[in-house]
């Protein structure tokens, strides 16, 4: 009975919002945008940089890119539904949210499913992008698969992480808040070259990024030749367990405050 | 003091106290070029190893892009403000007085210019506190200022045009994502003549953003370079002017006196 209520309420939860996101472009486009952007960005213009000595990336700097992009638009995927929770917050909806869901923890897990679906949409359209550019895949179908496994736990930590603060502030001015620690974790890593190549103090900083573990392992399975996957999981999976807790209490702040 | 002069006056200060007012508008337009200046200097540092690239530091090749991101943010700042003037009605309110219309673009330009004026002075302390050399000296340092502020005024206007056609905020949020990406598809991190990729060489010379660029860069990495800076003052000083005209059509259709 109490795992129904839970996923009925996280299944109205879900729809609401894709329903939402996908019928209002101004809401839609900027979430599909933005990776696929950067990616064009990096990849095309930054395209030489595998010419630099000692860079060594079998399958070549697009496919170098298209890891960033992809863990990118999974982190980001979850900081828009985060915008999302704190306008339906501003608008009222989430406290009459509050008051009719006989189990709360299934509205977190409802913006949690959304995140998802609307992430794997966006990476969909990333790879197809990626692949029509001429991208070289070097990872087996099982690499792959690690690949948009670990994209699909970084998304779960970024929906998390931004519901923590989105039930926390209750407002759109916290997109901020949302993005700018994200932005910073997932940049300190090594985009544009590997941590080898890094010097100064962004090679230390880097150095201790758990981005750059999720990088460089994501990496490794698209170039196919895993490494350190064990410990990318663990940073991934910690990470979402950090931050479930961290939704779980913002939404307690959240039930205090309605 | 002619009529005309009182009204920009009132109005400019009201525009920069405004501004001054909104830790979002002060916050951001000077610390997100500054964090992206950090990543992409100690990321792509390893760039200056490849035969052919201008400087041996990408934080001097990288100095410019801040007075462009100040530039970008002064113009969502300022469309954002009097978008919000039309839609709260005080533009209507205004349109009753005898104000004239060039008196409200300019005063309503004059928070966008102080912010780029103050933006330019602190990028440039900064990197040069850093150590980066200025290569022009003393004047180009002026000049730089100047130039800086010539395209914040520029890209101001384009925020008001857009503001005053639309009469929206959401709008000029939404412009946001285009004028990053003329900003991302340019000569920002790789000279136009390493960028390997044909297609975006090609887009890359076809966007205003990077002559504006190469005019800053120029005063910092290389010393003098007329035809830059040229490009740089003519294609800041047209887009200005392209803008304040058709700002001026739109505002004649928003404040129609009856």
């Amino acid at each position: 009975m109490k795992l129904g209520s839970l996923l009925s309420v996280a299944s109205g939860v879900a729809w609401r919002t894709l329903h939402n996101v996908f019928t209002t472009p101004s809401l839609l486009f900027p979430s599909l945008m933005f990776p696929l952007f950067f990616f064009t960005a990096f990849a095309g213009g930054l395209s030489r940089i595998d010419q630099v000595p000692g860079f060594d990336f079998p399958p070549g700097y697009t496919a170098f890119q298209f890891v960033f992009a992809l863990l990118q638009s999974a982190a980001f995927g979850g900081i828009f539904t985060g915008f999302g929770i704190a306008r339906d917050f501003e608008q009222g909806f989430a406290r009459r949210l509050l008051l009719a869901a006989p189990r709360r923890s299934g509205i977190v897990l409802g913006y949690a499913f959304a995140a998802l679906a609307r992430w794997i949409v966006t990476a969909v359209i990333l790879t197809t992008v990626a692949l029509l550019a001429g991208m070289n895949v070097g990872g087996s179908g099982i690499e792959l698969f690690g690949l948009y496994g670990l994209a699909l736990i970084v998304n779960v930590a970024g929906t998390l992480w931004a519901t923590g603060v989105a039930m926390r502030f209750r407002t759109m001015q916290a997109g901020p808040v949302m993005q700018f620690p994200t932005f910073m974790l997932l940049f300190f890593a090594p985009v544009y070259v590997p941590l080898e190549l890094l010097e100064g103090w962004i090679h230390a900083v880097a150095s201790v990024n758990p981005a750059t573990s999720l990088l460089e392992t994501g990496r490794s399975f698209m170039a196919g030749d895993p490494t350190d996957v064990a410990a990318a999981f663990a940073i991934a999976i910690g990470l979402a367990l950090g931050f479930a807790v961290w939704a779980l209490r913002g939404l307690r702040s959240a039930e205090r405050a309605a | 003091m002619s009529a005309l002069a009182l009204q920009i006056g009132y109005l400019a200060r009201r525009s920069v106290i405004r501004t001054f007012r909104q830790p979002a508008s002060v916050f951001f337009p000077f610390v997100f070029p500054f964090a992206l200046l950090a990543v992409n200097a100690g990321g792509l540092d390893a760039a200056t190893d490849l035969p052919g690239f201008p400087t041996d530091s990408f934080l001097a090749f990288a100095l410019a892009v801040p007075f462009l991101q100040g530039a970008l943010f002064a113009t969502m700042n300022g469309g954002t403000d009097l978008a919000r003037d039309i839609q709260t009605g005080f533009l209507n309110r205004l349109g009753l007085t005898p104000v004239r219309g060039v008196a409200l673009v300019a005063g309503q330009l004059a928070g966008v210019v102080t912010m780029g004026f103050l933006q330019a002075v602190v990028y440039l302390s900064v990197g040069l506190a850093v150590g980066v050399d200025l290569e022009s000296g003393l004047a180009g340092g002026i000049v730089l200022i100047l130039l800086a502020t010539t395209i914040a005024a520029s890209f101001g206007a384009i925020g008001a045009f857009m503001a005053l056609r639309t009469g929206s905020g959401e709008a000029i949020q939404g412009l946001f994502p285009l004028l990053f990406v003329l900003l991302f598809i340019s000569s920002m991190n790789m000279p136009r003549n390493l960028i390997e990729i044909d297609w975006f060489r090609t887009a890359a010379s076809i966007n205003p953003v990077s002559y504006l660029i190469e005019a800053i860069r120029s005063l910092i990495i290389t010393g003098w370079d007329g035809q830059a800076l040229a490009l740089g003052f003519g294609i800041a000083l047209a887009l200005g002017v392209c803008a304040l005209a058709a700002s001026g059509f739109a505002l004649r259709t928003r404040l129609t006196r009856t």
